[in-house]
Formats: C-alpha cells, structure tokens, sequence
C-alpha cells in the first residue's frame, strides 16, 4: 500500500521564501519560474511525486499549502 | 488502481490531511517571506482550535513586527503600549479569571522596554501565557542592537558586532523568568523545521493546559530568524539561526511542573 498526496497551494499568498523545499522527503515540490501577482516566484508539486506528509505545510510561514492524501 | 486515481479525485474533503486553521484570518500575514512569526501565529491558534477555545481567548497583542497579530488571529484581541502586555494581561485575567489569556511578545519588547512589566508579572505568578518570539534583532525599526543580540552578531546599530565591553551581555530572558518563584513551566522552542514546529506546538499546548488548571506563569520562547533584519535569505537565516543562536539559547524544557530542570 502506497500513499498518494496532492497539495494545494494558494499562490496569491505564497512569499516564496524556499523554507519547504529542504523539508521534502521525496523532492517533488519546487519553485516555478512564473511569478504571483506580488511578482514572487511559488511553490508547486511539480514531480508528482507528493506522499501527503505535511511537512511542507507544517513549516510554512504563511499557512498557504493545504494536503490531501489517499491509500492507493 | 494505483494508476488510475486522478488528481481531482484526492482534492476532496474527505482525503484532507492539513489545511490552515480557520481560526487565522485570511488576510495575508504583513511578515518578510520566511518569517517565523506566521508559523508561531499558526500553531498557536491551531492549539486553541483544537482545545475549542475560540470564544474564550483574549490575546495580547504587542509593539513589534506582531503589532497587527489582531489582524491575523480570528480570536479576541487587545493591543498593549510598548512592553506592557503583560501588564494588561493581568488585569485581564484578575477581571476575567475563566478566560484564556496569552500575550505573544518580541524579544525587543518583552525584554527590552517591558522587562519590569515581563519580571513582575512572572514573580506574581500571574496565571497567564507568555508567547516569546527571540529573533536577538529589532526586526520592525531596522535591524538594531536588541538586549537578545548575541556577542559579535551584527546588527544596524553594531556594524562591527556586538562587544560585551561597551553593549553588554546578551541577556538570557527565559533562564532568567525561570528563576522566578511565580512560573510553572518554561520552555524554548523553535519553528525552523517540521519536528520543531511540532514540538512547539506540544509545549503551546501544555502551557495553556497548565494555565487552565491555574498553575502560575507559563512561558513559552521560540527562537525565531529575522531574515530581512540579519541581511540572509530566509534559508540561510534558519542555517545561521542553527549554527549561532542555539548554542547560546539552547532548546528545550527550563522549568517543568514548577521545577527547574537539572541539565
């Protein structure tokens, strides 16, 4: 049995401060080159690779990533 | 089928595992990128949450970057002049002694211009929570000298880093409340990573359980980086909060169960 996660990440809100990246078990998250209206790059899970740990929303600053996890 | 379930069949609110507690706001948090005050806002209010406080809650809000806490935590807030919130968290906790109170505090605040109202209130044994952010900066005015810089750190006010000859020593406030008869339980945390941010949120818990059960002061410091104020970016500023302010503010248990704990 595996577990799946997906994040969701409110990008208006997100600062991109890179505190999650180094907390990645699996280093699926990272930081896209497009930008937020604040003009700060965001973080996305972009290896799909996402365990649903929490971690990255856990040490967030700004509470901005919201985690979903299923048994596969 | 493990390959088969798509991504819009795991967004569903039953598969939710975290989410931000809705007793924050939704406004955006007015911090640097990075800032450990978000995470320490969000802890605490997930332990309120948790523990169904919200209708009973008054915080105390202080001078500082977390000047505007009230606008980001959905609870009931007062805001106290400059180092005072312990002051008026007495005052609101003798005329409303079945509330939780709690004040969340900077270092230059609490152990700078409020230190009498701080010592005072932690020798009356006051039976509220004190909030401890230590960043050893004037995070909000510049990056100045604060009484928590560490010796040799540079700051606006020490270009060529602190000297204990002429600045003083960097002064150690929650050994020093420890010593106090009035506290219960005093602790120090940090919110750099995933496991600290979980352990201090067990010791927000237990600080405001013990104040529930009328125990005394309860203090809890979290040593916290100030990216913009040390000129590091928020990652290299949590490694140097790792390298410099943990050898000199040490994490963990000071004061348990009104003891203070042999090291």
């Amino acid at each position: 049995m595996a577990l799946k996660g997906e994040i969701v990440v409110d990008i208006e809100k997100c600062k991109g401060c890179e505190v999650c990246l180094a907390h990645c078990p699996t280093e699926t998250i990272a930081m896209v080159d497009a930008v937020n209206g604040k003009g700060y790059h965001y973080m996305q899970d972009i290896h799909g690779k996402c365990t649903g740990c929490t971690n990255c929303a856990v040490v967030c600053p700004d509470g901005v990533i919201t985690v979903y996890r299923v048994k596969v | 089928m493990a390959d088969t379930i798509t991504k819009a069949e795991i967004i569903n609110p039953e598969n939710l595992v975290y989410k931000k507690t809705s007793m924050m706001t939704n406004n955006v948090l007015s911090y640097c990128p990075g800032c450990g005050h978000g995470t320490a806002h969000r802890i605490i209010m997930e332990v309120i949450d948790e523990m169904g406080l919200q209708a009973k809650t008054i915080g105390v809000a202080p001078v500082g970057c977390s000047v505007l806490a009230y606008d980001f935590m959905n609870i009931d807030m007062q805001q106290a002049a400059h180092g005072r919130a312990p002051a008026l968290a007495t005052a609101i906790k003798r005329l409303h002694p079945e509330k939780t109170v709690f004040t969340y505090q900077g270092d230059g605040d609490l152990a700078a211009i409020g230190t009498a109202e701080t010592i005072h209130a932690a020798n009356r044994g006051e039976n509220f929570t004190i909030f401890f952010i230590n960043n050893g900066i004037y995070g909000m005015t510049g990056g100045q000298m604060a009484p928590t810089t560490l010796e040799g750190m540079k700051s606006s006010t020490t270009p060529y880093g602190r000297e204990w000859q002429r600045m003083g020593h960097p002064l150690k406030m929650t050994e020093l409340i420890a010593q106090l008869p009035g506290t219960y339980y005093v602790t120090r945390q940090a919110v750099h990573t995933p496991v600290s941010v979980r352990k201090a949120k067990k010791a927000v818990r237990t600080a405001i359980e013990l104040q529930q059960q009328n125990k005394g002061l309860t203090f809890v410091e979290i040593v916290s980086n100030c990216n913009s104020g040390w000129k590091m970016t928020p990652v290299q500023a949590n490694q140097w909060m790792v390298d410099n302010m943990f050898p000199f503010y040490p994490l963990g248990d000071i004061k348990v169960d009104g003891e203070l704990v042999k090291k």
